[in-house]
Order: C-alpha cells, then sequence, then structure tokens
C-alpha cells in the first residue's frame, strides 16, 4: 500500500523498461525504499535503528560466510581453527573482530529500536503484526548468537552451552529426554558443535526472510512517527528517497566510527576473557556468564532462588531452575502482548505523562540495573535487587502498563504531521518540497485531541 | 462489612508475611554481606613505569624487547609452558632475519612420526613448525602460554605483576585472617587469583644473561616476558591499530559528506517555530 501522491516509477531507456515488463525488480526497490514510498516528514533520529539492523545483518552474513571458510567445527579443531584464522588467514583477525563486535553491536541496535517501539507505541493498531514478526526476529537473533558464540569452543562458549542446555532439562516429565536428544549427548560435545554450527549458520537466512515480511507489513500502514498522528495529506510525508536514505546514510557513517574503534582499538573490551583459555569440561570458571546483550535475561533467569513449595509441608509445586526458566521466556514473550495490554488510543510517550514517567523513571532503570546485575556474581546484594528489578519488570508491562493506559489524561495532539512541524499557518505557507496541495483541509482550530486512527 | 473489613486486614497481613519473608534474608545480606577475608590479600596489578611500547592507539612493538622477552621465554618458561599457536617463522616479526629464524628454530627439538618405525621422535625443528608440546610431571598445571595475556583480564600487566608478586602477606591483612597460610607446595603471590599459586618464583635476577648486554633485574625481565607474551598472543595487534586509523580517516571523511548531503537535501524542511 502507498499514499495517493506517491511518486510512480517511470523506467526511462529501454532497458529499464524491458526489465520492468520482465521482472519489476526495479520497480519494487522504487517502492519500498526509493522516491515511491512516501515517509512522514518529522522522525527522529531514534527511526534509523531500522535500517542500522539491516545494514549489520548483511554485515554479520558476510563476515559470518567468509569465516565459516576457515573454521572448523569439531571439538579437537575448533579452537584451533579459530586461531588459524587470527594468525595464519589474510585479515582474519578482522574478521573474527568484526563479527563477533558486529553481533554485539547488532544488539546495540536492536535494542534502541525495540526502546523506540516502547516510548513510541510502534506496536499498537494497525501495526500489530509488525511488532510481532519484529518479537519473532528478536528471538531468532538471540539462538543464532548464543550458538555463534559456542563455536570458538571456549571455556565460556562450553559453560555457557551447558548452562542453558541444561535448562531444557527443567522442563516437567520430557525435560531430560529432550535435553539428551537436543544436546547429541549428556553434556555439550561434538554433536552439540556440530548442529551448533549448522543452525548458526542457516538461522541468519531464516531471521533475513523475517525481516522481508517485517519490512513488508510495514509498507503497508506505513512508518508511524514521533507524534503518533497518523499521515492525512501529501504536506505531512517525504519521498524516502533522498530525504531519509541520506538521514539513515550519514548516521549508519557516524554509527561505524563507534563500531571500527571497538573493533580496531578495543575489540576484547565487551567480550569475556575466559573465552581465550579452549574448553575444558574438568574444569568450571569462576563465574560463568554470557555475552553483555543475554545479561537481563541471566539476571531475570537467576534471580529465582527458592522452590514454589506449599509452605510447611515438604511438596515442591514448581522448584526454583523451572520458575527462572520460565520467567526469563516470559520476559520477552509478555512483548507479543504488549499491542493488547496497552490501551491508551494515544501512541506517543511524548504526549501521555504519566507514561513517560513511569517509562523513564521505572522501565529504563529496571533494564539498566538488570543489564548490571546478570553480568555481577550471584551472591547478595545482587540477587536480591535481581528480584526486585524482575518483579517491577512484570509489574511495568503487566499491571501498570494498562493501568496507566486507562487512567492517564493525554496532552492534546497536533491534529496532523504538518501542523505539528511547520505550526498552525504552516499549512498555507508549506515549503514548495512538500509539493503541489498548499491549501490545507481544515485543521482543528484548537488542536483538540484526537485519537489514533 | 467487618467481614469484608476482616478480609481486607487478612490480605495485608498475608501480603506483609509474604513479602518480609521473601525479603528480609536478602535484606540482612545486603546490610551485612559476608565477605572471606582472604580476598584482601590480592593486589591489584602494577605497570612499568611510562607503560609498554604498544599500548595505546599509536602503539608500536619494541623488537629488542620482544627478542630479551623471547630468550626469557626460552631459558626460564618453556621448561614447563608450551607456547603452541605460536610458530617459528612467526619470530621474524621480532626483527630476526630468515637465516637466524630458521638457525633459531633449529636449536628446539619437535616431534615427528618416523615414516618407516612409526614411532614419535624428534628432530630439529624448522621454521614451519609451532613451538613443540611440553610435557610436564611437577605440580600444577602450567598453562599454555599463546594466548595467556588474551585469557586474563588485564592480562599484560597480570603477567607483569604476577612475575614480581611473590613477596610476604601484607602483615595488617594477616592480623585480620591469623588462620590463613600457604599449603606447603605452594607459594604465595599477591597478584594470583587464587593467592596460593604453584608456580615457585621463577625470574630470579640474573637468572638470564641478555644477549644484547641489557641488566636481567626481576622487574626488567617481567616486562620483557610480558611483551614477548602479549605479542604471542596477538601478533597482529600493532598492524590492527595501524589499519584502524586508516578506516576511521576514511569513515570520518565519508560520513561528513553524508552530512553534508543530509544537510542540504533537508534545507528548508523544518523552519525554526516562532
Amino acid at each position: 500500500m502507498s499514499f495517493a501522491w506517491a511518486n510512480q516509477y517511470e523506467p526511462k531507456s529501454a532497458f529499464t523498461k524491458w526489465i520492468d515488463e520482465k521482472l519489476p525488480l526495479p520497480r519494487l526497490v522504487y517502492n519500498a525504499v526509493g522516491a515511491g514510498y512516501p515517509v512522514p516528514r518529522n522522525l527522529n533520529y531514534m527511526w534509523n535503528f531500522g535500517v542500522l539492523a539491516g545494514f549489520f545483518l548483511m554485515f554479520q552474513i558476510i563476515t559470518g560466510v567468509v569465516l565459516a571458510m576457515h573454521y572448523a567445527a569439531d571439538v579437537s579443531v575448533a579452537f584451533g581453527s579459530i586461531e588459524h584464522i587470527m594468525r595464519n588467514v589474510n585479515y582474519g583477525w578482522l574478521l573474527k573482530y568484526a563479527h563477533a563486535n558486529g553481533a554485539s553491536f547488532f544488539f546495540i541496535v536492536i535494542y534502541l529500536h525495540i526502546f523506540r517501539g516502547f516510548y513510541y507505541s510502534s506496536y499498537k493498531a494497525p501495526r500489530e503484526m509488525i511488532w510481532l514478526l519484529g518479537v519473532v526476529i528478536f528471538l531468532l537473533m538471540m539462538a543464532t548468537a548464543f550458538m555463534g558464540y559456542v563455536l570458538p569452543w571456549g571455556q565460556m562458549s562450553f559453560w555457557g552451552a551447558k548452562v542453558i542446555t541444561g535448562l531444557f532439562g527443567a522442563i516437567p516429565f520430557i525435560g531430560e529426554p529432550l535435553q539428551v536428544w537436543l544436546v547429541g549427548g549428556y553434556a555439550p560435545n561434538d554433536s552439540t558443535l556440530n548442529r551448533f554450527f549448522s543452525l548458526h549458520f542457516l538461522l541468519p537466512f531464516v531471521i533475513a526472510g523475517v525481516v522481508i515480511l517485517h519490512i513488508w507489513s510495514l509498507h503497508i500502514p506505513g512508518s508511524s512517527n514521533p507524534t503518533g498522528v497518523e499521515v492525512k495529506k501529501e504536506s505531512d510525508t517525504v519521498p524516502f528517497h533522498p530525504y531519509y536514505t541520506a538521514k539513515d546514510g550519514w548516521f549508519l557513517g557516524l554509527f561505524l566510527i563507534f563500531f571500527a574503534t571497538i573493533v580496531f582499538f578495543a575489540p576484547n573490551m565487551l567480550g569475556h576473557p575466559d573465552n581465550w583459555i579452549e574448553a575444558n569440561p574438568l574444569s568450571t570458571p569462576a563465574h560463568i556468564v554470557p555475552e553483555w546483550y543475554f545479561y537481563p535475561f541471566y539476571a531475570i533467569l537467576r534471580a529465582f532462588t527458592g522452590d514454589l513449595t506449599i509452605p510447611f509441608t515438604g511438596i515442591i509445586l514448581i522448584e526454583a531452575k523451572l520458575l527462572g526458566v520460565i520467567a526469563m521466556f516470559s520476559a520477552i514473550l509478555v512483548w507479543f502482548f504488549l499491542p493488547w495490554l496497552d490501551k491508551s488510543p494515544v501512541r506517543s510517550g511524548a504526549y501521555r505523562p504519566l507514561f513517560r514517567k513511569f517509562f523513564w523513571f521505572g522501565l529504563v532503570p529496571c533494564m539498566a540495573a538488570l543489564f548490571y546485575l546478570g553480568g555481577a556474581t550471584p551472591e547478595e546484594p545482587y540477587i536480591v535487587l535481581s528480584q526486585l528489578a524482575t518483579a517491577y519488570y512484570f509489574l511495568h508491562f503487566l499491571v501498570i502498563l494498562p493501568i496507566v493506559s486507562q487512567i492517564e489524561i493525554p496532552k492534546p495532539l497536533p491534529f496532523s504531521i504538518t501542523e505539528a512541524v511547520l505550526g498552525k499557518d504552516g499549512d498555507a505557507a508549506a515549503p514548495s518540497a512538500a509539493a503541489g496541495s498548499a491549501k490545507p483541509e481544515g485543521d482543528a482550530p484548537d488542536g483538540a485531541l484526537q485519537p489514533a486512527e | 462489612m467487618t467481614i469484608r473489613l476482616g478480609g481486607i486486614i487478612f490480605g495485608l497481613g498475608l501480603t506483609a508475611v509474604l513479602l518480609l519473608w521473601s525479603l528480609l534474608p536478602g535484606a540482612i545480606n545486603f546490610a551485612f554481606p559476608e565477605k572471606p577475608d582472604y580476598y584482601a590479600f590480592q593486589e591489584e596489578n602494577i605497570a612499568p613505569e611510562g607503560g609498554f611500547s604498544f599500548e595505546g592507539p599509536l602503539g608500536k612493538w619494541d623488537t629488542q624487547q620482544l627478542q630479551r622477552g623471547y630468550q626469557v621465554y626460552k631459558e626460564v618458561c618453556a621448561a614447563c609452558h608450551s607456547l603452541q599457536y605460536v610458530a617459528f617463522r612467526n619470530l621474524q616479526d621480532l626483527g630476526y632475519s630468515d637465516a637466524e629464524v630458521r638457525a633459531e628454530a633449529a636449536t628446539w627439538q619437535v616431534p615427528f612420526q618416523n615414516p618407516e618405525s612409526g614411532e614419535i621422535e624428534m628432530r630439529a625443528g624448522e621454521p614451519t613448525d609451532q613451538f613443540p608440546p611440553v610435557y610436564y610431571l611437577g605440580q600444577g598445571n602450567p598453562p599454555d602460554l599463546s594466548l595467556i595475556t588474551k585469557a586474563r583480564p588485564d592480562g599484560t600487566h597480570y603477567v607483569y605483576s604476577l612475575m614480581q608478586g611473590y613477596n610476604e602477606p601484607d602483615p595488617e591483612d594477616v592480623a585480620k585472617s591469623p588462620e590463613f597460610e600457604t599449603p606447603p607446595g605452594l607459594y604465595f603471590n599477591e597478584y594470583f587469583y587464587n593467592i596460593n599459586i604453584a608456580m615457585p618464583p621463577q625470574l630470579l635476577d640474573g637468572i638470564v644473561t641478555y644477549a644484547d648486554g641489557t641488566e636481567a633485574t626481576t622487574e626488567q625481565m617481567s616486562q620483557d616476558v610480558a611483551a614477548f607474551l602479549t605479542w604471542a598472543g596477538e601478533p597482529s595487534l600493532i598492524q590492527r591499530k595501524q589499519t584502524g586509523w586508516f578506516v576511521i580517516a576514511f569513515l570520518i571523511f565519508a560520513t561528513s559528506l553524508g552530512f553534508l548531503s543530509y544537510k542540504s537535501i533537508w534545507a528548508g524542511m523544518k523552519p525554526k517555530k516562532k
């Protein structure tokens, strides 16, 4: 779907006309990310992270495919093959560091992208499908990253795999046989490494497929914007190319400067030194932690230290390990329900004062705490702090958001995007770039509250 | 009415009991944490005056230092520690010529399988060989040193500190933990994570006579071997930093052009509100 005023693709040369008849790929690109896709004119930099995420996916696939030409997935040679890449393969050190830090930066971008979704309620109707597909992409990314970290077969690779595959054993009744089947043995071994390599190679292409669905479902209603007011007329939008190709392009360059600084000057900063020691099943590291981007979920997993029992009897209803696993997965599963938990018709946090308070003074400190606690040692006071942060996390999504969305009094919304950008009298004096129809279609005179469509 | 009130009070009471029951032990531990006192024995890593030549974004290898460090490794450490991921040909990075590398490799004995008898025998090393494995039969488990500076937090300084850390425990800490003692067969080292290390002190003054005539103090040898092991862990360290300058310079240039294009395309789209 596109807006009625969108530019039309017009092939000029004989060659482009021929292609357009036989396989209209240039037309598809033009309509998807070119001058044929109108986008709200008031997007801020928080809207850049989608394109950045797409870039990092491509970057990881390219560096990963080249690394796979030199990597060997067998426990006797895996660690050595990484050293071979680092020392012997031309620019192998660059490939390895770029791929490992690329994963971290992919997650930084994705968390900012999701954070934008939380603040501006991007998950609300009519964009629920985009959001659901996005959560699916996030789950696939977590699986891919987890398996990728196991491949170097360092101490953290092995022991992290042991912890996480061990969680399957917590599932009642079928847990133990399921774990043995998935792992290919009783502890991570050669079978595990081989199948993780296979899946790690496969899943990014599955992610790419879901990303295509994600962008396709976005192009049906079009992008949201920082006011949350839907597009009404031509002066609300600008064509994606050149406006947002330029904005995304330079911001990508800026982001890559930070990325290059880490890759070339601090490539091991985000990693764990223990992963430079070859995996030893007989030697447990002092502290087993995943990569930093899993810290919040690891904190939630470890927060549950007591079994759920019937007090004063000895009967265990749910043991602590299973509680932790359920909570950890639920922490992401609640995101699936957000479109239906948050009932406010106003999208943008900019017009929701009470929501904003709980966002900045509740959710953000809670997530920051969970990030820190996931990497902390499992002793007091970190345990009780994890428990409090976990409790707040679920309280925020399941209790606070629905209640706040019902009771808050939002601020009045602008009538249109054009009004938000140019002011009420801006419509009549719209700059030439906004094109022909300068006659405004009746702004509401007092800027009264307009519900989101 | 009273039943409702009673119900509310009971509910609040139950909630209070559950909250206290779940949070109180943690709160008490938070306020009065128990930490084993012998953590106090461990010290922060030290660094040499002026730092190492390869540190910082403009670092360079000091090949003289690397050669001295290699000499320390060969004469002191190689008795127990292998360096399996480094090959003799990599020693070219230390400033040796092809002929010197070949001669150096030949001073090492590497295992090979005799094609006729099938037995494992030893022969003189060649540049293409990796440093040979070491069979150690004493107490403890000497790790391979190829990656040691990357496998420990702040690894270069850790190695530098550890080699000099065989001191007596601080009397203040001993007073706080009078029951602490180093088990027989282990040695107290204030930089080691577990405090008592199985490796005896190695870099005693003058244990190595440097080929270039530098005085072989404990501090000098620690510095040199730490530098050598940093090179062994990541021979591409300096190339990485130098490439980084070019990449970031290009990115700054390209991003500036991108930013200026962005500004020119968007000019006039968002007039300042009055």
